[in-house]
Formats: C-alpha cells, sequence, structure tokens
C-alpha cells in the first residue's frame, strides 16, 4: 500500500514541480515585459 | 480565450479527481498483485501520453525541415496520404499481421498518423511548429519521468526488483535521455541552426518509440505483456478505469501545452523585441 500512495505522491509532485517551473518562467517574462514596456 | 482555459482547466480538474477515484476506490483489486497493482492506472496512460507527445514532436520536426522545401514538402504529404492508406489496406488485407498488432489499431494508427499531421500543417506556421516541437518535447519528457518513476515502484513489489537491464525498460530510459539531450540542445545553444539540429535529433529520437512500444513482442522481457492487444487480457471494469484516466491525462497534457505553447510564443516575442532594442539602440545614442 505504502508503494501505491508513493507512485501516486511522487507523480503529483513531478507534475506540480513543472507547473512551477513554468509559473517562475512566466513571471521572469512579465518582468522582462514590464521592463520592455518602461 | 483566458474564460476558455479557466473552464477548461476546471473541467480536468475535476476528470482527474474522477480518474483518481476511481483508480483508487471503483476498480476491483487485482488477485496475485493487490492493491500496488493500481499503480497501473497511472503507469499506462502516463505511457501513453508521452509517446503522443513524442509523436507530435516527430511530425513537427519532420515538418519543420521540409516546409522550406517545395518538393521534400509534396513528397512528405504524399508519403504521410499513402501511410494512411497503406495502414488501412494492411489491417484489412494482411493476415496474421505481425505480434502487437491488431487490424483496428493498424488503420486508427495510420489515418491518426496523417490526420495529425495534416492538422498541425494547417494550423501551425513553420516559426510555431517549432514551438510546438519544442513545448511536446518537454511536456512528453515530464510523462516519461513518471513512467520511470513509477515503473520500478509497481516492479519492486511485484517482482522483488527496482530495476533490471530489459529491453523495454532500457528503451525507455535511452528514450528518456534522448529527449533530455534534445531539452539541453535547445535550451544551452546558441547558433542559429539550433532548431534544425534539434529536429534531426528529434527525428532520429522518436525511432526509439516504436521499440519501446514492440520490444515486448520482439525479445524476450521481463516487462509484463500488455492488457490491449497482442494477446492480453484485462477485466473490463479495470480497463474502463485504465481509459478514464488516460483521458483525464490526455486533457491535462493538452493544457499543460497550450499554457507551456503560449509561454513560449511570447518569450520568442520579447526575445525578437529585446534583439531589435538592441540593433536600435546604437544609433539612438549616437
Amino acid at each position: 500500500m505504502n508503494f501505491l500512495y508513493a507512485a501516486y505522491t511522487a507523480t503529483w509532485i513531478i507534475h506540480i514541480t513543472y507547473l512551477g517551473i513554468l509559473v517562475r518562467r512566466y513571471q521572469r517574462l512579465s518582468k522582462e515585459i514590464a521592463e520592455l514596456k518602461k | 480565450m483566458k474564460r476558455i482555459f479557466s473552464i477548461l482547466a476546471l473541467l480536468t480538474a475535476v476528470l482527474l479527481s474522477f480518474a483518481l477515484y476511481e483508480a483508487l476506490v471503483a476498480a476491483p483489486t487485482e488477485q496475485t498483485m493487490g492493491n500496488v497493482q493500481r499503480i497501473f492506472y497511472y503507469h499506462v496512460p502516463s505511457a501513453w501520453t508521452a509517446f503522443l507527445l513524442f509523436f507530435i514532436n516527430f511530425v513537427c520536426s519532420i515538418q519543420y525541415l521540409v516546409r522550406p522545401n517545395p518538393v521534400g514538402d509534396k513528397v512528405t504529404n504524399w508519403t504521410v496520404i499513402a501511410i494512411g492508406i497503406a495502414a488501412c489496406i494492411a489491417a484489412f488485407v494482411i493476415r496474421p499481421l505481425p505480434q502487437g498488432m491488431e487490424p483496428s489499431s493498424v488503420a486508427t494508427t495510420g489515418l491518426a498518423i496523417a490526420g495529425l499531421y495534416f492538422l498541425i500543417k494547417k494550423y501551425f506556421p513553420r516559426e510555431r511548429v517549432d514551438a510546438l516541437a519544442l513545448v511536446s518535447a518537454e511536456v512528453g519528457v515530464v510523462f516519461c519521468t513518471v513512467v520511470l518513476v513509477t515503473g520500478p515502484l509497481l516492479a519492486r513489489q511485484v517482482r522483488g526488483i527496482w530495476w533490471t537491464c530489459d529491453v523495454r525498460v532500457t528503451s525507455t530510459l535511452v528514450l528518456w535521455l534522448i529527449y533530455i539531450s534534445y531539452l539541453m540542445l535547445r535550451r544551452f545553444s546558441t547558433s542559429g541552426q539550433t532548431p534544425i539540429l534539434a529536429a534531426a535529433l528529434a527525428i532520429f529520437g522518436a525511432l526509439d518509440v516504436p521499440l519501446v512500444y514492440f520490444s515486448i513482442w520482439i525479445f524476450r522481457t521481463q516487462h509484463p505483456q500488455p492488457v490491449i492487444g497482442g494477446g492480453g487480457s484485462i477485466d473490463p471494469r479495470m480497463l474502463r478505469v485504465l481509459l478514464i484516466n488516460w483521458l483525464a491525462f490526455l486533457c491535462f497534457a493538452a493544457l499543460v501545452c497550450w499554457s507551456r505553447y503560449r509561454l513560449e510564443i511570447l518569450q520568442r516575442e520579447v526575445e525578437e523585441t529585446q534583439a531589435l532594442e538592441a540593433l536600435l539602440e546604437p544609433r539612438s545614442s549616437r
């Protein structure tokens, strides 16, 4: 049962980490856009 | 656009929750493996989704390379049409089909190849097709990572080993490494030829996908036989849960690809503007 939960948790950790990376990239890009607008 | 995205994101979240409930609660418990078999509902759909994304990357890479050449473009168009027709004919004429191939799956795959090729060609211009190639490879690597993490967890409980140098397992790892190198090339190369080099690498990388898929029929492997096609069998209730989970992961992958694609296009526009500014700056300062 532990392995089952470990697999499901690991899956969502991988997906959430990737989504987090995307959010960070988007924030960095928004900053660059704001600087360009200046 | 934002509203559509929010609605789709909400629907995907509901579908993923339902799929999780089906996998953990509603699906029947497998007799020999017990509850740990439920890992299969994440492992298999993730693999299928990764293969689909790598296939999209393959199609985009071919289009990126052939589109500037009108003759090459025409030849590729007719080749894709021929593949679609040949697959349909082969499905109903060739008997018996090689192991791992069902008539319906051969015809569907042939038509899907042709359909996807022309769909991408219609809706994505050449520069955008390169962005789509990058996005599909990146999201594909994420799903392939899930496969490589959940697989050993399942194997440890079922066969008592974490890893084995088995053809399917090793070829999946090689596939993952090829696409990691593809992403590294795109990330760190500053050459103007990077998209072309990456497209060529992606075409060779995609050749590993059929090897991964058919390896269990071609070679003796410790990996379990497939549950769909090729003589495998599965309880219809388990199959239903498996397909629900695949649908949920497909929707999730589509949403992530959509966000990442928009981000990539935005990033390219910003880079172009920055390059233009850098060119104009010295003139204005003179």
